[in-house]
């Protein structure tokens, strides 16, 4: 039942995910496009350039869009599909609100627990590989198809790091780019 | 109380563009401005919810809900800040399944996708600057990225390994 793997597979990636929404999105290429095959790496692209045009955070826009997309794929109607979205949107954000709740009743300290603190030695340059990963695993002939392709990312990369672009002008480029680089005329 | 920290989470939500970090100077003057809780008191959920897995704006708003309004506070705070993004995103998702098969549209999509992946290139050096590698903490980051990237791994056994190694050398080797 898609709706319950859905939801089982969002508690890991909630569960899992330490470093922010950019390194949620290794974890969704593992096990949604990858394992579970659920949405392509093209419609992943778009859900994550999506995301990044929206408002809120990347991890709760993606959750959203990755369980319509899931469910449409699948075969449901989009009545349905929106309880795929409902179901991945809370899944992502159950483990850590057990977790919170849990700290805060038992008023664990936390920020100066040694423990965590010394896990975090090994989870913190974890995560910027785990980022690093999501951007090289997208790095494939699907998003990358010729030669003007390689223009836009070099010309992203470039506005966005030196020139601290907002990245959601540099989408608006890039989506203008696109317009006239592979205009259908 | 609970209208207010709704419509309070609602409008932190809705007008953060750029993700969770964008929200935290929107979320800290809101909160501090009502006088909900103290600067100091903020910093500490702060640091608390960065090492948490999970959606860092969300954690912020459970904790702080909790802080106030107990369990039913959390769920108002966490509802209050998912559901701009939520709505949003459902609109798109029902109109886009309409138009990705219009020509221009598709030709929009052909320039953003590189773009994005250079949008998760620069995180992904700010995270490294922020994380203060060093030359053996690095490794640990060449490792991770290799792993996922040429063999496969699934990232959760990443970061499993990675808070065990973490721990580990925190608490064995490098003891103070």
């Amino acid at each position: 039942m898609l709706f319950l793997q859905l939801f089982w597979v969002y508690v890991k990636i909630g569960l899992f995910n330490f470093g922010g929404g950019y390194a949620m999105l290794s974890l969704i290429q593992h096990e949604i496009v990858d394992r579970k095959a659920w949405i392509t790496m093209q419609e992943f692209t778009d859900i994550v350039a999506i995301s990044q045009m929206t408002p809120g955070p990347i991890g709760i826009n993606s959750a959203t869009y990755v369980g319509f997309t899931a469910a449409i794929n699948a075969g449901y109607s989009p009545e349905l599909a929106i309880l795929g979205s409902v179901l991945a949107t809370v899944a992502v954000c159950l483990p850590s609100f057990i977790l919170i709740l849990f700290i805060s009743y038992y008023f664990v300290r936390f920020k100066q627990n040694r423990y965590v603190e010394a896990a975090f030695l090994g989870l913190r340059p974890a995560a910027v590989g785990l980022i690093a990963a999501a951007a090289l695993l997208l790095m494939n002939t699907e998003n990358f198809i010729d030669y003007r392709s390689i223009l836009i990312f070099l010309s992203a990369f470039l506005l966005t790091w030196k020139f601290k672009l907002h990245p959601i002008l540099t989408i608006l480029l890039s989506g203008i780019a696109g317009c006239l680089l592979y205009a259908p005329l | 109380m609970y209208g207010t920290l709704f419509l309070t989470f609602v409008r932190i939500g809705a007008f953060t563009l750029g993700g969770g970090y964008a929200m935290l100077p929107l979320i800290e003057r809101e909160v501090t401005a009502r006088g909900w809780m103290s600067k100091q008191d903020f910093f500490d959920i702060f640091a608390v919810s960065q090492s948490m897995p999970g959606i860092f704006a969300v954690n912020i708003a459970i904790f702080l809900g909790f802080r106030l309004k107990r369990i039913p506070g959390s769920l108002v705070c966490a509802a209050g800040v998912i559901l701009p993004s939520f709505l949003i995103i459902l609109l798109i998702a029902l109109f886009f399944t309409n138009i990705r098969d219009n020509a221009w549209v598709e030709s929009a999509f052909k320039g953003l996708r590189p773009a994005v992946v250079a949008l998760i290139a620069v995180p992904c050096f700010n995270a490294a600057r922020a994380a203060g590698l060093t030359w053996k903490s690095a490794l640990i980051t060449v490792a991770a990225a290799l792993t996922v990237w040429l063999l496969g791994v699934s990232p959760i056994y990443v970061v499993i390994a990675a808070a065990a190694g973490g721990l580990f050398y925190g608490l064995a080797i490098k003891k103070d």
